[in-house]
């Protein structure tokens, strides 16, 4: 993809490389206030470590979203096949919640 | 016109016209920047700049009983404009834009830090909180610095000519004149001195991290807080003004 950028006099043409080409992919965790975890925002192209931080902050809290933020490669981020989706997780267990015992009234509050 | 006006308008304007100005620039760089989380760095930065020069617009407005904030951003004219001749350059690349920002992050940081002591409880609240945001600006522009400077060859090259397109404006950023001795004897406004100490150390600890130099040459243009501007004040106030002049009083 190229952009038609605004060239100054005596400025050498430069070809940019795109916006999903040229850095790595990083995903953003923001934890919203003390105490809570940090939740899967999104994420950002960045060049480094702290390139993302910065962007990430810049995207994802700029409307006070956050108190702390966490990134990390997307690459290192390893996922369940979807396929497996089935007998993974779409499984009845009812009696796997506590729920589904009586509790004798004699046991009381627990 | 600048004279007629109480001494304590007259330093907000030049705070307030920074930033206006400033915001004006970062502004038209909306939706040209080749990386999305660059773009909406910029907007952030923009509209930080923006709210700045609101809050100070509207105590000026205030105190010379003017309509609102509105009406002094939208109805002056170039010569009443009091901004640094810095913050009025062009964009141009993206190594003259950070140039530019990072001079006036390195100066607004610790400017505002001591604005924030001011015996004007109303211009203290607004600098602490301008004070955080500009710390944040610094950071932003140091590290775009230093990832350019320190960078390729070419990268280096263009950081370097920015430094050298914006650093003859620098001293604007600091000019002052017997207008605001009352206000530093008041302590309403900070003493500047300590604010370009502050302002060389930053300039040095950075540059030495990005492999950037201090250009040799003395030339400094100085005017733009006495409403003395460059060839490119003019246009950008056109643009930004046209709305409210074609409809005055409008909102949006």
């Amino acid at each position: 993809m190229s952009y038609d950028v605004p060239i100054i006099e005596g400025e050498a043409e430069v070809e940019f490389a795109g916006s999903s080409g040229a850095y790595p992919l990083w995903e953003v965790f923001v934890r919203a206030a003390r105490g809570l975890n940090h939740v899967h925002a999104g994420s950002v192209h960045a060049a480094d470590a702290e390139a993302a931080v910065q962007s990430a902050r810049d995207v994802y809290t700029r409307r006070a979203e956050g108190v702390s933020l966490w990134v990390v490669r997307s690459t290192e981020i390893h996922a369940s096949d979807p396929h497996d989706g089935d007998a993974w997780f779409d499984t009845d267990h009812p009696y796997r919640h506590p729920t589904f015992y009586d509790i004798p009234d004699e046991v009381g509050h627990m | 016109m600048i004279d007629e006006r109480p001494p304590l308008v007259t330093f907000l304007l030049r705070i307030a016209d920074d930033n206006l100005v400033l915001a004006q620039r970062l502004g038209e760089l909306i939706s040209w920047m080749p990386e999305l989380e660059e773009d909406i760095a910029i907007a952030n930065l923009s509209l930080d700049h923006l709210g700045q020069a609101t809050a100070f617009l509207g105590y000026a407005a205030e105190l010379t009983g003017t309509s609102d904030a509105d009406q002094l951003a939208m109805t002056r004219n170039e010569r009443e404009f009091l901004n640094s001749v810095m913050v009025e350059r062009p964009n141009g690349d993206f190594g003259q834009t950070m140039a530019r920002q990072f001079f006036v992050d390195a100066y607004q940081a610790p400017f505002y830090r001591a604005l924030a002591d001011s015996a004007d409880e109303r211009i203290a609240g607004v600098a602490a909180k301008a004070e955080k945001e500009s710390r944040y600006h610094l950071e932003y522009s140091s590290s775009w610095l230093t990832r350019l400077g320190d960078g390729t060859e070419e990268s280096h090259r263009r950081m370097q000519a920015g430094i050298d397109q914006m650093w003859p404006f620098v001293d604007d950023l600091f000019a002052t004149d017997d207008i605001e001795i009352q206000l530093r004897v008041d302590g309403i406004a900070p003493e500047l001195v300590d604010v370009r100490r502050s302002f060389d150390e930053t300039v040095t600890n950075v540059f030495a991290s990005a492999r950037l130099s201090v250009p040799a040459d003395p030339y400094q243009r100085l005017g733009g807080r006495r409403g003395f501007h460059s060839e490119h004040l003019g246009p950008l106030l056109a643009e930004m003004q046209s709305l409210y002049r074609a409809m005055p009083g409008v909102s949006w």
